[in-house]
């Protein structure tokens, strides 16, 4: 037997990262490499050199320079590319802010990766994770097919609510794997995303000053005009995270109508339905996490997965209808908010409070700089869990999966 | 072992740094995509790696389109890109009972010494790689001439699904060379009664 698989390749995160820049037809890339993020700028730069994509890539000697490029292109009407992981991406920590604060619809791809020290090239998310507050849009793949899907769909959130995109995957877990993907034809592409419409105004022939000092209140320019106060910029920023929250959902079901699959929008679910236990995860842990399921369900528990596409904006009321019947929900976390456990389990608990939907909820680490987690380990946490909610032990510690002290 | 009776299949590749059991493992995935298997995915052992040093890769196939990528631990299979590799690498570790072991090596599969029900398949893939001059960087290369050896050992793949594999990877020139690789060590593979 043979398979017709014309638009199918088997590639890797990296190389889906890349194809989806290359059929956003992206103006200008600007990186520098780090690993597992390097093959993705690698990829496009040859792109670019052979003409494959009318682009042009600008070389740099930093993640923050990258990022200044990518700030600068796009102020002037460029739809920009970049792509980091762990040191890099906080090499570009000033500049993401620039960014966001600036309103530019950047889409940049974040191969996850532990942060030093000590020293580690391979996957967790604190990366992503200690930039959560610079105002980016984050989300979260758990397949290549998702990766290259999902750049698409950020470039229409970005410049849609004028705010960047960051598109997380889990670095070597996805970024080296390769799997099949469908890349689509470059017109139904450009159908689902038209060419990036300018909403800044920048001209020669009408010079003007781009951010300039902004004080606290609001005060006339030199023309009279009333302009924002900082604190209107921030306001007007966080509705947009709020918009951001109605556009990550229909970007999703727009690119249903182009190419007939969808990834859930904010949020997505495996055997939800009549679930007691919910197993809650971003990124290719929740993917995994689905097997744990099935396990589950063979020994005749009720459990089911929440996979979380959006961390920023954080889609809290979507999170409590989702969990509105679970009795159970045990999240876990691939990073730290030092100090108070994994940040996607106390987000998670504050949607469910605010909501009044009050399912037990725990809290586990795995998978630091790169630790192998299994479904099967992720099925004896489940079980803790379960066995600690039936004796009615109260709050339960944070747990950490595979601890090999 | 026909594809339609098969669930999930893992399998661990052994080589050294530079043999090309990274790529190998990449195109058996893509091979057995075009044979059928919904889900593929073939991934390095994650890290650095160093020229020489036993490497590791591993491929999953199943019916149904992948959902995890934790590391293999258990393979049903393992493919050993140098004979020596399977004492000093301990290829075999984790391997299922009656699992397929295939090496590159000039003895037969009786000589390994092998036990535990597997089912042992041999080639002097290197001899092929020489005859023909498939060479990387002035290296020969058996990791493609293997592939040969897998759709020999198992029903997992035909020549044919690697020879399209093959032609989709490479230039036309060295796809060629690499499919007479295949093809040769195809024909050349002995396997244990």
């Amino acid at each position: 037997m043979t398979v017709d698989t014309q638009s199918v390749s088997v590639i890797t995160g990296n190389r889906a990262a890349a194809e989806a820049a290359r059929l956003a037809r992206v103006d200008v890339v600007a990186a520098y490499p780090i690993t597992p993020q390097s093959p993705v700028v690698e990829t496009l730069s040859k792109y670019i050199e052979t003409g494959v994509l009318d682009a042009e890539f600008i070389t740099v000697e930093s993640e923050h320079s990258a990022m200044g490029v990518c700030i600068g292109a796009a102020t002037s009407g460029s739809r920009v590319f970049t792509a980091s992981s762990a040191n890099g991406l906080a090499y570009m920590c000033e500049q993401l802010s620039w960014a966001a604060g600036s309103r530019l619809p950047i889409v940049m791809g974040c191969a996850n990766r532990a942060m030093s020290a000590p020293w580690s090239v391979l996957n967790d998310q604190q990366d992503a994770m200690s930039q959560r507050d610079q105002g980016w849009i984050q989300l979260y793949c758990r397949n290549n097919q998702e990766i290259l899907d999902t750049f698409l769909q950020g470039f229409r959130i970005a410049e849609q609510v004028k705010l960047p995109v960051m598109v997380c995957y889990d670095g070597f877990i996805l970024s080296h794997t390769v799997m099949p993907v469908d890349i689509p034809e470059q017109e139904q592409v450009d159908a689902y995303l038209p060419p990036y419409s300018v909403h800044t105004i920048l001209d020669p022939e009408e010079p003007r000053n781009v951010n300039p000092v902004t004080l606290a209140n609001p005060r006339l320019n030199g023309d009279g005009v009333l302009c924002h106060g900082y604190m209107e910029f921030r306001y007007l920023m966080e509705q947009a995270h709020k918009e951001a929250l109605d556009m990550i959902v229909v970007a999703d079901e727009e690119f249903e109508a182009c190419f007939g699959r969808r990834w859930g929008g904010l949020l997505w679910s495996y055997q939800l339905e009549d679930a007691e236990v919910v197993l809650l995860a971003a990124g290719s842990l929740a993917g995994e996490a689905t097997i744990s399921a099935d396990m589950l369900r063979s020994e005749g528990i009720r459990a089911g997965v929440l996979g979380l596409r959006a961390y920023r904006p954080f889609p809290a009321a979507a999170v409590a209808d989702a969990l509105k019947e679970a009795g159970l929900v045990v999240v876990f976390d691939k990073s730290l908010s030092y100090g108070y456990d994994g940040p996607i389990r106390r987000d998670v608990q504050a949607a469910l409070f605010e909501h009044r939907v009050m399912p037990e909820v725990h809290g586990y680490i795995a998978g630091l700089g790169g630790r192998d987690i299994k479904a099967r380990e992720l099925v004896d946490a489940a079980r803790d869990s379960i066995t600690w909610a039936e004796q009615g032990k109260g709050p339960k510690p944070t747990d950490w999966i595979n601890l090999q002290l | 072992m026909a594809m339609n009776q098969i669930e999930q299949i893992e399998i661990r590749w052994h080589g050294r740094g530079g043999q090309g059991a990274v790529t190998s493992a990449n195109l058996l995935a893509e091979a057995a995509y075009y044979a059928g298997f919904k889900g593929v995915t073939s991934a390095p052992a994650f890290g650095a790696e160093r020229r020489g040093a036993p490497v590791t890769a591993s491929t999953r196939l199943a019916s149904a389109p992948l959902r995890h990528f934790s590391q293999v631990e258990a393979p049903d299979m393992v493919i050993i890109l140098e004979g020596s590799l399977l004492t000093t690498a301990n290829a075999t570790e984790g391997l299922a009972p009656n699992g397929h072991v295939i090496v590159n090596t000039r003895l037969a599969p009786e000589e390994l010494g092998l036990s535990n029900g597997y089912q042992v398949a041999t080639v002097d893939a290197d001899r092929i790689a020489e005859e023909i001059n498939l060479r990387a960087a002035g290296v020969i290369m058996v990791n493609t001439a293997m592939l040969g050896a897998v759709a020999r050992a198992t029903e997992l793949i035909t020549l044919d699904h690697i020879n399209r594999t093959l032609r989709h990877a490479f230039s036309p020139k060295a796809a060629e060379k690499n499919i007479e690789a295949a093809r040769l060590t195809f024909e050349a593979t002995r396997c244990a009664s």
